[in-house]
């Protein structure tokens, strides 16, 4: 328990770490959201100030950031300037949608990788090995923004995928079960294009580590002993090897978090990435920290999720934790 | 030996790679911000030896295009008359890496416009663009890697050699960097920086802008190897002789890091590369008229350009070549290193 305490600590450093370096960033920021305005005659320059003044932009940096830690812990997240409202609840609507993206990405890329990755390193060198090494290298070439616009053209020439946005016109006649099934129609292309970004690492790693674990001598023994080779390679090999992969699992919540942005762009899925640019675009400053933060809170409960993973899996973990 | 022979290859094929796009101004057939109003959207041209009368001919030519009856964007080949495509054609002014002016072309159809990958919304040569905007995409991508590099090494020295406090709190800020998904960070980079800039200033930012992104993980590993180093015998050797600590981080140290720098480089280039790309295709990278890969692709944001006009896709196929060559390379310098380590992409974050 000690273990995970410690993690979660250092989560909260770092989710603190982060927003203090945002800004920081901001600080340094030529021009606000209000400059436009300033040039506009017919807005007076009272009127600006005035404004400046309510959300406190006129404040030093160290009020205004204990003034922002004060709205976050009581989920406003600050004031969205363009949209005059907090910017947790619009945050979140558009969170929400990445969230469905991104979790379902992870889950598929990882039942997908964990097969193939073991079934490669099973067959270390041979045929099979061979085609999965050489479907990896293709798709590491091949960038995620230039997969998503292809998979776009793809779904636009053949009229088989919707080409954006989340659900068909009319979504709110239909009946539950055909509503689940136009969310899918509508997630299929994007999760593809991030699953096909984020599974040659994947499958790479997870070849790495098992075939690396192959040749340990607990496995040959098991070997030797006749135990069938599905469970030795499926329940000993990725045990044992399951240490580095959950580490990893952590990091590819990143990976997909970040291609999720671009993706969300190109695809125009309504989620955090067209929102966050909309919020650059017009210098909407908490929102684009909000969103920052956002996804390191994200990455910080994937991480977190992992070494409860690695603490239940790896007993190394357990012993050397309570012998503190 | 095989290594070292995988290694050249490599660097033998990168290097092709970018002198064609180094010597943009050649291969290109037309200035890139030249337009023909008349013709947008052109498709690309199909080059010919063999003509619709079946005759051969060993000069390649291409049939001009003419708008199909009843259409108004779709082309078909008028084949009542030939073009031939002459080779070390004179044609528009540029200058040879920025310097020397020129006017010899690779190719060039004389009294007709060559389109071998169609042309955009204002009939400017997508070749051309391609060509060009190779340039910036690769400049950024190859500044960025040096800005990164650069504040690595320094970020990483400092905190390997001197220890104690300052390395705590570099590498605790190197965490930071290193935790936060790259794009997020990118966004978060960019969107503190003024909006509205010419094209050269916005250039420059997006190559200020990548190259603070990645700088943690080069300053992990080059601490790491500075933590060793300076503990071997000829550095202890050289301080005993009353070397400043400048000198030897200069003579002694920044040498021993050279192979995971290197590394870094074959490994962050691509990668800044795409960075580009993809602030140019959000608009918050260089802007038009200039062309690069990433803005080349915005037009493929509206729908109508998706649905009708693929070959505005073709840029996005350009980086294909560089991320396998740099990515071989990446491999290639590590297998020499003995570090066996698979390095892939989207990796900047996680270590």
């Amino acid at each position: 328990m000690r273990y995970l305490l410690r993690r979660s600590l250092h989560a909260v450093f770092l989710l603190l770490g982060v927003s203090l370096l945002t800004f920081l960033f901001s600080a340094l920021a030529p021009g606000n959201y209000f400059d436009e305005m300033r040039l506009n005659p017919q807005i007076s320059p009272e009127t600006v100030a005035a404004l400046r003044a309510q959300y406190q932009l006129d404040r030093p940096l160290p009020v205004r950031y204990a003034h922002w830690l004060n709205a976050v812990a009581h989920g406003q997240m600050g004031f969205s300037f363009a949209y005059n409202s907090p910017v947790a609840p619009l945050l979140w609507a558009r969170a929400r949608n990445t969230l469905l993206l991104t979790v379902t990405a992870t889950l598929l890329a990882w039942l997908l990788a964990l097969p193939l990755g073991v079934w490669s390193a099973a067959g270390f060198g041979r045929a099979p090995d061979r085609v999965v090494s050489w479907t990896t290298a293709t798709l590491l070439v091949i960038p995620d923004l230039v997969l998503a616009l292809g998979l776009l053209i793809i779904a636009v020439r053949t009229g088989w995928f919707p080409t954006g946005g989340l659900t068909s016109v009319g979504f709110d006649e239909l009946s539950p079960l055909s509503k689940l099934r136009d969310l899918a129609w509508h997630m299929t292309l994007p999760v593809i294009a991030l699953v096909l970004a984020a599974l040659p690492t994947l499958v790479r790693h997870v070849r790495a580590s098992v075939a690396e674990v192959l040749e340990a001598p607990f496995l040959r023994a098991a070997l030797g002993h006749g135990l069938p080779h599905s469970k030795l390679l499926y329940v000993y090999a990725l045990r044992a090897a399951a240490n580095p992969l959950i580490s990893l699992f952590g990091f590819s919540v990143g990976t997909l978090l970040s291609g999720s942005l671009l993706v969300e762009v190109v695809m125009s899925w309504p989620g955090l990435g067209p929102f966050l640019l909309e919020a650059i675009l017009a210098r909407d400053l908490y929102v684009v920290i909000g969103g920052v933060l956002l996804s390191m809170i994200f990455l910080v409960a994937g991480n977190l999720f992992s070494d409860v993973l690695l603490y239940w899996a790896d007993p190394r973990i357990r012993t050397a934790a309570s012998a503190k | 030996m095989k290594q070292r022979r995988k290694l050249m290859i490599w660097l033998v094929i990168l290097a092709v790679l970018h002198g064609i796009i180094a010597a943009a101004g050649f291969f290109a057939p037309y200035d890139p911000v030249e337009q023909d109003r008349e013709r947008p959207y052109l498709p690309p041209m199909h080059i010919h030896i063999v003509d619709a009368h079946g005759h051969f001919h060993l000069r390649p030519f291409f049939y001009p295009l003419r708008l199909r009856e009843g259409s108004f964007d779709q082309y078909e080949e008028d084949t009542a008359t030939t073009v031939p495509l002459r080779f070390f054609e004179r044609g528009a002014a540029y200058r040879v890496l920025g310097f020397v002016p020129s006017r010899l072309h690779f190719f060039g159809a004389p009294g007709d416009r060559v389109y071998l990958l169609g042309s955009d919304a204002y009939g400017r040569d997508e070749l051309s663009r391609i060509l060009y905007g190779g340039q910036i995409s690769l400049l950024a991508g190859l500044l960025g890697a040096g800005v990164t590099l650069f504040l690595g090494a320094l970020i990483g020295m400092a905190a390997g050699y001197y220890g104690g406090w300052r390395d705590e709190l570099l590498m605790r800020i190197a965490e930071l960097f290193l935790a936060l998904p790259w794009l997020y960070l990118l966004f978060a980079l960019r969107a503190f920086l003024p909006l509205a800039v010419s094209p050269l200033e916005a250039f420059l930012l997006v190559v200020v802008v990548i190259g603070m992104v990645g700088w943690a993980r080069p300053a992990r590993l080059v601490r790491g190897v500075v933590l060793s180093v300076k503990e071997r015998d000829f550095v202890r050797a050289a301080r005993g002789f009353g070397a400043s600590d400048f000198y030897l981080l200069r003579r002694h140290i920044l040498p021993e890091t050279a192979s995971v720098l290197l590394t870094q480089a074959a490994i962050l280039v691509p990668q800044f590369v795409l960075a580009e790309m993809t602030l140019s295709f959000l608009g918050l990278g260089v802007p038009e008229p200039m062309s690069s890969w990433g803005n080349l692709l915005a037009t493929l944001q509206q729908y109508n350009v998706l649905v009708s006009y693929w070959w505005m896709y073709l840029p996005a196929l350009a980086i294909v070549p560089f991320f396998l060559g740099y990515l071989s390379l990446a491999s290639a310098l590590q297998e020499r290193a003995g570090a066996y380590k698979i390095e892939e992409k989207g990796n900047w974050n996680p270590s």
